[in-house]
């Protein structure tokens, strides 16, 4: 049993290393053998439809996908929860079933208080 | 391939998982190669045009010629961006698209890793995606790939949290996270039919997170010019192109083993035909579903995007959560 867990994360290293190593080498590697290398200060400027590019585009941009992000967080955490309750449900019974509406409910009304403010809207 | 998974690990041992890892990648990199091409084609089609029909017969090396000449291309880098961040996005994208494949069940005997925490290793890494798009939009230093980049990611993990949820119920019916067992589990009848607002929610979000239409807005040519990868050329575009592929091969084999009957045939009686036969004609199924619905559906717009998600997604994912609990406990008799 320890051999075969063991060798599943054997492959699951390996997949990583080649999902790794096609980019690494198809760029780095063989694409330079390829293709030309004749850089121009016009070519290495920044795309901006044609205009010479004004100023940096490192600025400040709009705040709501921050929130998006925070919201992203909470949910996603509440999802980690339920990922073990779900694989043991059967074993719990209904003590577990009570248990998570309470966890649900508590969640939807941080949804709906978002939802009331506004956090929700586009624009 | 279940019997070298009983060794102890060795060398031969990893020799032959890394080649069949390569060969795994190669059958990918066809199904990339020829999906695209029938994405075309089966476009064309329903837009009453011929598609591609110049490049060899058929047309058939169309996309080959198009690899090769992205492959050819000088592969430019603006001056202003961030050197080490801009290489590290298109690897960023396409390495864990390739790397969830390492647990999918394609049949019985079919499968690299069998991991005990199947769903939760792809829906781990299949979240790393959103970093490379991030970073891409960030490094490029340009205006558009900021907005495209920022738009993208708040994309995607809005649609992430419906995509994970919807998933819940399943687990619970199986009462494991495993695959194969998830698969074993619909013998008598496929997760669809006792799951199907899941799969509804599922197939929504696997949209938004494949960033296809009608959800495809980080690419919107007509607003973005082309989003996260407008500084991107040559080969490194052709990484971008690659994982959204690649990704859109993951999320058809995981809705096939989730909500499909993954290898079981429809009915008992119809099991002469290869178990990896009707894996394919499902996974195919699901592949042709995305080109329909890309000749379709137009596109969403911006200000009603997040909200879906939040509002009719979210909801709809945890009503069905509690469903399922509940119908399992009534199942129970109430212990």
């Amino acid at each position: 049993m320890d051999a075969v867990y063991a060798n599943n994360y054997v492959i699951v290293a390996i997949f990583l290393l080649l999902g790794v190593l096609l980019p690494v080498a198809s760029v780095s590697i063989i694409g330079p053998m390829l293709r030309p290398h004749r850089p121009t200060p016009e070519k290495q400027t920044t795309y901006e439809s044609g205009n010479i590019p004004i100023g940096d585009s490192w600025v400040r941009f709009n705040v709501k996908y921050y929130i998006f992000a925070l919201l992203f967080v909470i949910f996603d955490v509440e999802t980690l929860f339920l990922y073990p309750w779900a694989v043991a449900y059967n074993q719990l019974g209904l003590f577990a079933f009570v248990e998570m509406c309470i966890f649900i409910v508590l969640l939807v009304t941080g949804l709906l208080y978002a939802w009331r403010k506004k956090v929700l809207e586009w624009e | 391939m279940s019997s070298w998974l009983e060794q102890a690990p060795s060398l031969t041992n990893v020799l032959h998982y890394s080649l069949a890892a390569v060969a795994l990648l190669l059958v990918v990199l066809g199904f990339v190669t020829y999906a695209i091409y029938f994405e075309r084609k089966v476009i064309g089609w329903m837009q009453l045009r011929p598609g591609p029909n110049r490049v060899g017969p058929l047309g058939l090396l169309q996309t080959i010629s198009d690899v090769t000449k992205l492959l050819l291309k000088e592969d430019t880098r603006p001056k202003h961006a961030d050197k080490a961040l801009f290489t590290l996005a298109p690897i960023l994208a396409y390495s864990p698209a390739f790397a969830v494949l390492a647990v999918m069940p394609f049949t019985d005997t079919i499968q690299f890793a069998d991991l005990g925490v199947g769903v939760l290793y792809y829906i781990a890494l299949s979240s790393i995606t959103v970093m490379g798009v991030i970073t891409a939009g960030w490094a490029s230093n340009n205006k558009y790939s900021l907005i495209g980049g920022m738009r993208s990611a708040a994309q995607m993990i809005s649609y992430e949290v419906p995509l994970v949820m919807s998933v819940v119920g399943i687990i619970l019916m199986t009462g494991s996270l495993n695959l194969k067992d998830i698969v074993y589990a619909q013998q008598d009848v496929w997760n669809i039919v006792p799951q199907f607002l899941g799969f509804i929610v599922f197939l929504i979000a696997a949209q938004a997170e494949l960033n296809r239409s009608p959800f495809d807005l980080p690419e919107a040519e007509s607003e973005l010019v082309a989003g996260y990868h407008v500084e991107y050329s040559g080969f490194r575009f052709a990484m971008f192109m690659l994982a959204e592929y690649v990704y859109m091969f993951g999320m058809g084999t995981l809705i096939v083993v989730l909500f499909l009957g993954g290898w079981l045939p429809i009915h008992p009686s119809l099991d002469f035909i290869p178990p990896i036969i009707w894996f394919i004609i499902k996974f195919m199924f699901y592949v042709f579903l995305q080109f329909w619905l890309r000749a379709t559906m137009p596109r969403f717009r911006a200000d009603q995007l997040m909200g879906f998600a939040w509002k009719v997604l979210l909801p709809v994912a945890l009503f069905n959560i509690m469903l399922t609990a509940f119908v399992i406990t009534y199942q129970n008799g109430f212990m």
